[in-house]
Formats: C-alpha cells, sequence, structure tokens
C-alpha cells in the first residue's frame, strides 16, 4: 500500500474538525432564510372568500407601495395568537393584505369579527396552491413585498411582539 | 449525601483511570510484567465506581431530592417512579455519566474476562480504554457535572419532556449508549494493537466478541428507538434521516464491516489494516455522534440543550483520541505484516465488497449528515431529508443485499463462480418468483420496492440454504446467527418495502357517529372523553374499528396535555394485525364539532422491527456459538495433554 493513502483517514478527519471548529465558533443562527426573498412574487389571481372585501391577485402586490402579504387560517391556532400583533402593524399604517389557506367564509369572518380584522383584501386559496407557489409551507407566514411585487423578507410562523419592530423596519426600508 | 457520594466515586474513578493509563503506559514501555499485573484490578475498580456515581444519580432522582440543580431542571416530585427513574439519563450530564459508566464496565469487563490475547497487548488496550475515559471524566467533572447543588432550592422541579415520558426512555438509551461505547472497547484493542505491533488471528478472535455484543446492543437500542419514534412521536414514520438517527446508523454500519472483516482476520489470517482502520472508525463514529448532539451545530428532534462551551469540549477529546489513532495507524500499520491474500470469487471476496458497500453507504450517510454544515459555511442555508439517503443509499443497499445472500455459500480461499450460480438456484428463482407475483398481484408499485421485495425472498431463502445437507444438530452454533441474522435483514428488508409501497394514509375531520375508511378498516368516530393520568389530562377518542364483517377492539388515540411542562403530545393508538398496523392521531377540534383524524394503514411494518430483534438474535446466537466453541476446544487440548501425560506415565 502506498505510505500517503495510509495518511488520508486523519487528513479527512482534520478537515472535519476545521469545519466543526468554524461552526462552533460562530454565533448559532437559527433563522430560516427565504429562497424567495428578492424574487417577484408568482403571478395568482385569487378570487374573495368574504363579501364586501376584495380579492387578491400579484398585481395588486405591484401597485407601488409596500405591503404585507399574511398567510393565515381560521383553523390555525397560532394565527389567533399573532392577531394581537398584525393589529398593531396596521395601526402603524402599514397595509396588509392577506390569503386564506382553505377556509370557509362563514369560518373567516366569525374569526375576523373576534380576533380583529387587520387586511386589506384576503384572497382565497381553496387548495393552498398560491401559498405553495410562495414558497410558504404553513402558516401562519408573513411576507414582506415592495411596491414593485418583489419580495423582501419572509417571516416564518407566528408573528410575536418581539419581531412587530424588524417587520415594520423591513416595510419601512422596502419603501 | 448521596449526591456528594457519586461525585466523590467520579472523582475516584478519574483519579484511577489516570492511575490506569500511566501504569499501562510505563509497563508497556519497559516490558515490566509486576507493572502490568496492576492494571487489571485498577480497570475493575475504576468501572465499578463509575456504576457507583450512576447508582446515586438514579438514587438521587428517585428520592426528588429537589436541592440538586439536575434533578430540579429535569424531574418532577409527581412524576411516575418510572420516569424518576429513566429520567436520571434523560439530560445532558445524566446521559453524559451513563456514556463514561459504560465505557469504564466495559473496560472492567475487559480486565476481567479477557485471557486470549497477548498481555502486553491487554495492558496497552486497557491503557487505551483508560485515556477515553480520563477525557470524558474531565468532561464531566470539569463542563457537566450531574451533582451539582442548588443553595435555595426550590419547592419543586421543572418536569421532563413529555416526549420522553415513555416507557422507552427506560430502555432505548442505556441499550443504544452500550452499543455505542461498547465499540470503545473495539477501539481500544486496534490502538493495543498497534503499539505492540500484534495484528492478527488472536487479536481478531479476542476483540470479536466484543465487537458483537456491542453490535447487538446497538441493533437493539436502534430498532427499539425507531419503534419509539413510530409510535410516540405521531408522525407515522419509522425513519427520519434526523441527524441523530444517522449519528446512531454510522457506527452500526462500520461495525457490521468491523464484525464480518474480524471474521476474515480470524480464519484467515487476512484484510489486517482494513480491520483496524474499521475498530477506529467505527468508535470515531459514536464519538462524532456524541459531539453532534450536543454541540448543537446541527438541529435535531434529540438536541440537549445547546452550549458551546461543551461542545468546544468534546471536540478537543475528539481531535485527540480520533487524531491520535489515526495518526498510530498512519505510522505503525505499515509495521504490520501483511496478511494472507485471495481469490476475488471467495469468502473474502465477498466480505471485502460488504466492507466496500457498507463504507459506501457509511459514506453517504456522513456525507448526507454533514452537507448542511458544510453548506452553510459557504453561506447557504438548506437541508438534506429523506429522498437524498433513499436514492442515493437505496440502490447500493440493494447490491449489498444481493451480495449477502451470495457470501455465505462461496468457500474460503478460492470458489469457482459458476459453482456459485448453481449454489444460488432457489435464492434466484425466489427472487424471480416474489418479483413476478408481487406485480401481479399488487400492479407497479415502484422499482426500489419491488426490488426490495423481490431481493427479500431471494435473500430469506439464501440465508437458510448454507443449512441444506447438514446436520442440523452438529451444525456449530454461529452459523445460526449467521443465518437468524441475514435471514432477520430479509425480514426487516421486506417490511419496510411493503410498508412503502402499500401504506395507506387519509387525514379527516370527522364528527361523532361518522365514519371513514383506511385500507381495509372503517374507522368510526364513537365519541371524545376527557382523561386524567399521573400528571397529565387528555381527550381521548373512542374509535370503532371494523375490518370486514367482523367488529374490532375500539382504539383510543388521545391528545395529551402536560401541564410540567406546559405541552401537548399525540399518543397514537395502533392496533396490530398479522399483516400490518392500523395507526391513529387524534388532532385538534375544529370548535364546530368535528375532529381531526389522521389514519394510517401500513401493511407489513411490524416486519422492520421484527426483523430487528432477529438480526440482534443472530448477533447473540454468534457469541455463544464462539464461545462455546472456544471452550470445547480448550477442553479438547487439555484432555489430549492429559492423555499423553498419562500414556507418558504408563509408557504405553
Amino acid at each position: 500500500m502506498r505510505r500517503w493513502l495510509l495518511w488520508l483517514p486523519l487528513a479527512i478527519f482534520t478537515v472535519v474538525v476545521v469545519f466543526a471548529v468554524r461552526e462552533l465558533r460562530k454565533p448559532s443562527d437559527r433563522t430560516v432564510y427565504s429562497a424567495m426573498v428578492g424574487k417577484a412574487v408568482p403571478a395568482f389571481d385569487l378570487p374573495p372568500i368574504l363579501s364586501g372585501k376584495p380579492g387578491l391577485s400579484a398585481g395588486d402586490l405591484r401597485a407601488g407601495q409596500p405591503r404585507l402579504l399574511n398567510i393565515f387560517a381560521s383553523w390555525c391556532v397560532p394565527c389567533i395568537a399573532e392577531a394581537p400583533q398584525l393589529m398593531k402593524l396596521k395601526a402603524m399604517g402599514i397595509p396588509i393584505d392577506a390569503v386564506a389557506i382553505r377556509d370557509s367564509d362563514t369560518a373567516i369572518a366569525q374569526f375576523l369579527k373576534r380576533h380583529g380584522d387587520p387586511y386589506a383584501r384576503v384572497g382565497d386559496d381553496k387548495n393552498s396552491q398560491v401559498q405553495l407557489s410562495l414558497g410558504s409551507s404553513g402558516v401562519p407566514e408573513t411576507f414582506v413585498v415592495d411596491g414593485r411585487g418583489i419580495i423582501v423578507k419572509q417571516h416564518v410562523g407566528d408573528i410575536r411582539d418581539e419581531d412587530v419592530a424588524a417587520l415594520a423596519e423591513a416595510w419601512r426600508k422596502a419603501r | 449525601m448521596i449526591a456528594e457520594a457519586g461525585l466523590v466515586a467520579l472523582w475516584l474513578a478519574a483519579s484511577l483511570a489516570a492511575m490506569q493509563l500511566a501504569l499501562a503506559a510505563l509497563a508497556v514501555r519497559r516490558s515490566d510484567d509486576i507493572l502490568a499485573a496492576a492494571v487489571r484490578p485498577v480497570a475493575i475498580v475504576q468501572g465499578g465506581l463509575a456504576l457507583l456515581a450512576m447508582a446515586a444519580l438514579i438514587r438521587v432522582f428517585l428520592t426528588s431530592d429537589m436541592s440538586v440543580a439536575l434533578v430540579v431542571a429535569n424531574s418532577h416530585s409527581a412524576k411516575p417512579w418510572l420516569y424518576k427513574f429513566a429520567g436520571a439519563w434523560g439530560n445532558h450530564e445524566g446521559s453524559m455519566l451513563l456514556w463514561v459508566t459504560i465505557l469504564g464496565v466495559a473496560g472492567g469487563a475487559v480486565a476481567f474476562l479477557e485471557r486470549r490475547i497477548a498481555e502486553r497487548t491487554l495492558t496497552a488496550t486497557l491503557g487505551a480504554q483508560a485515556a477515553i475515559a480520563l477525557g470524558f471524566y474531565a468532561f464531566l467533572l470539569f463542563a457537566s457535572n450531574p451533582f451539582a447543588r442548588l443553595t435555595n432550592s426550590p419547592a419543586d422541579g421543572q418536569g421532563l419532556n413529555p416526549l420522553l415520558q415513555d416507557p422507552g426512555l427506560a430502555f432505548h438509551p442505556p441499550t443504544l449508549y452500550a452499543g455505542y461505547v461498547g465499540l470503545s472497547v473495539a477501539f481500544s484493542f486496534a490502538v493495543g494493537a498497534l503499539v505492540t505491533r500484534d495484528v492478527g488471528p488472536a487479536f481478531a478472535r479476542a476483540m470479536r466478541p466484543w465487537v458483537l455484543a456491542a453490535w447487538v446492543f446497538l441493533t437493539i437500542g436502534i430498532t427499539a428507538g425507531s419503534y419509539w419514534a413510530y409510535y410516540e412521536l405521531g408522525w407515522g414514520g419509522w425513519w427520519f434521516w434526523d441527524p441523530v438517527e444517522n449519528a446512531s446508523l454510522m457506527p452500526w454500519l462500520a461495525a457490521t464491516a468491523l464484525l464480518h472483516s474480524v471474521s476474515v482476520l480470524a480464519t484467515r489470517d487476512g484484510l489486517r489494516a482494513w480491520t483496524v482502520m474499521l475498530a477506529v472508525v467505527a468508535f470515531s463514529m459514536s464519538m462524532l455522534g456524541t459531539f453532534l448532539v450536543r454541540s448543537g451545530i446541527l438541529t435535531s428532534v434529540h438536541a440537549f440543550a445547546v452550549d458551546p462551551e461543551r461542545g468546544t469540549f468534546i471536540l478537543i477529546l475528539l481531535a485527540i483520541y480520533i487524531g491520535g489513532a489515526l495518526a498510530l495507524f498512519a505510522t505503525r500499520i505499515g509495521l504490520v505484516r501483511a496478511g494472507n491474500t485471495f481469490e476475488l470469487v471467495s469468502r473474502e471476496g465477498s466480505l471485502v465488497a460488504n466492507n466496500l458497500l457498507l463504507s459506501v453507504i457509511l459514506g453517504i450517510v456522513l456525507i448526507g449528515t454533514f452537507y448542511p454544515i458544510l453548506a452553510a459555511a459557504m453561506g447557504t442555508q438548506l437541508s438534506v431529508g429523506p429522498p437524498f439517503f433513499e436514492k442515493a443509499a437505496g440502490p447500493i443497499a440493494l447490491v449489498l443485499v444481493a451480495v449477502m445472500a451470495a457470501g455465505p455459500l462461496l468457500r474460503w480461499r478460492r470458489d469457482s463462480a459458476r459453482a456459485l450460480v448453481k449454489r444460488m438456484t432457489w435464492p434466484i428463482a425466489a427472487t424471480g418468483i416474489s418479483a413476478v407475483l408481487s406485480i401481479v398481484l399488487a400492479g407497479w408499485f415502484g422499482l426500489l420496492p419491488m426490488l426490495g421485495l423481490a431481493l427479500a425472498a431471494g435473500l430469506a431463502v439464501a440465508s437458510i440454504v448454507p443449512l441444506f445437507g447438514r446436520n442440523l444438530l452438529r451444525t456449530p452454533m454461529f452459523v445460526y446467527g449467521m443465518v437468524v441474522a441475514h435471514l432477520g435483514i430479509a425480514v426487516s428488508l421486506a417490511g419496510m418495502a411493503a410498508s412503502s409501497a402499500f401504506t395507506k394514509e387519509t387525514l379527516v375531520a370527522k364528527r361523532i357517529g361518522e365514519s371513514a375508511s383506511v385500507g381495509p378498516y372503517l374507522v368510526t368516530l364513537r365519541g371524545i372523553r376527557p382523561v386524567i393520568g399521573d400528571n397529565w389530562s387528555a381527550l381521548e377518542a373512542r374509535l370503532d374499528v371494523q375490518r370486514g364483517n367482523g367488529t374490532g377492539p375500539l382504539l383510543a388515540p388521545q391528545s395529551r396535555f402536560f401541564s410540567n411542562p406546559p405541552t401537548t403530545t399525540s399518543e397514537s393508538a395502533i392496533l396490530t394485525a398479522l399483516d400490518g398496523q392500523l395507526y391513529t392521531v387524534l388532532g385538534q377540534s375544529d370548535g364546530q364539532g368535528r375532529w381531526q383524524l389522521r389514519l394510517w394503514w401500513k401493511p407489513w411494518v411490524t416486519l422492520i422491527w421484527f426483523g430487528g430483534l432477529l438480526i440482534a438474535l443472530g448477533g447473540a446466537l454468534s457469541i455463544l456459538g464462539h464461545w462455546l466453541r472456544d471452550r470445547r476446544q480448550k477442553r479438547r487440548a487439555h484432555e489430549a495433554v492429559e492423555a499423553a501425560a498419562h500414556r507418558e506415565a504408563w509408557g504405553a
């Protein structure tokens, strides 16, 4: 057997250790970076789910003003938890649109009556197609979209109190 | 008092490990028999002290001593006693103590039992074992003291993670750790043999039972863990390619390769360097797994409280032990005399193929597990999921199965390919028949599952072919061991293929009185009722289960709420039939009288774990077989000596 071959296992192991050291020295970062950030919102056109509130299309997100896009459902418990934070964002003057996932008009109406209605438009995504094309895999999720329909931030999970500032900041920067 | 006694035992064990290392090093260097004679007793006492420390920790948990920080953080006085007991290792510090205890006990057992290899090699082996133990004792004492006291003890503890409150916790970690850490013996043997340049059949025969025993424990631990995850997590899967599952699979793959190559070394004196390398790799994988779980560089359902300082400590230990062993390998193995050679078509050849294929699978799992870290270092975030592992490792595993079918039918040293094909008639026929039959009966269901089922049938037949034409009563026990273990792989493979191809899943929302059908079953929601347990309350669904015309039993999946700490878990309810399992999970209510039910019909899924147990049983039979043969040979040798003495005395 060639002599250098005998040192190969040690060399491979050294590489592993170097990587492990690098990884340990870095502060751990648990953020999920979205692959959609920097990309345009895919084309879609969702019908309204509530009478008296318009549906949502990709064109509405390209109207010149940055907006938040909230993916939610009346059957989702964390969506109830984030409702007060959405109302806070609305109170800051941030326009919020929504996509309702696999839901019914009566359930949505009841949900908004009980937990507040921060939305300008609500699109009806019966079989999660728009949700999936946005690269969102669960509810709730919130996107920040600039005035040209480009996604600048994706927030996975419910919006906690400590997330409000970051979302508002991202929205302000997108202007 | 008990906690302090445990801490003292731990300090004493650590100092004995230091002494053991120093004695062994001096004894080997000076070839001093008197020093060497002291190493065995020290190793035995060290193991005993580690065991004492573990017992003290269990005692502290059982009595819910709330002045001990670890108990406060991980236990609660209202917990059932079994979880107090098992809770002792349901946390970072306690599981590390269990790790070290097994390390010490394994070293003690080697010192107590091993009489077959040269004394000098054994001394070096015990020295290596002490070196490993010393590092991990230091880790416990300086970075993870399980016995630390609180100055102000609270009234009660914070409770144990509800997912861990299951009888599985009493069983899974100890067996898995016995396997993980049992491999340290193989590692130490390899280091000892490298130090004394004594790699040969005697070394292999001495190492084999330890490798087999660790492998049996590892197999049971993985099987039990897989079943635990299956019913406890409520996700209906039996393997998730989670980094920590991979961390247990990698040592198993290396140990499987090792126990085959050790056979070649023991029987034919071949594969010397390779066997030593595998022994080093197997335990290195165990240590790497420990590091991965506890450093927080990978996220997983098994993650312990993340602490970079602890991660650094373990990484330094890892660098010393693995790096040291690999460097020793590189400098010394060239000096080990080359072993015997053999033809390509031979038992050895098939075992080499087995080793290479297992190593490739090991490499795939290793790359898949570490790739996210590598990618993160380059700035992209990704996760590697089941599709990668299944696509990359699946086909190779199937080739391995084919080799496994042929291997035991080959002769040592040299054989002819034509004779092999003739011996393989029945297995090949079984493969073909089951492929055709399954497609005729079930239609096309995907290439990999179909090949899996067909090869499982072939392997099942091939694994019992070595018994054909033998006197079954005189066949050595270790041959039965091989037969049973290979049969276990076939059974397990059949279960994997069938359940992956034919599983039916449905997610429904039903009112009380409504039914849903899944597979051959009709499931009716009869009612929902609240249930109170020891430290939880739950909503329990009453499900009527019907198959055909007969009425089945009542299933009761629960959605449990634990108050310490506040968490909800799903307790699945499973109906086991001869041909599969009905798996039911209760989800949430929609507030309007409908309840979410997740139902699976998983045909033949139980075969996966049954096969796992067969594999472990095969390993146990093999240990027993080799032990019986050693004993018989010793007795024969003894009788021969006596007979010779007798002849001499009587002048015959």
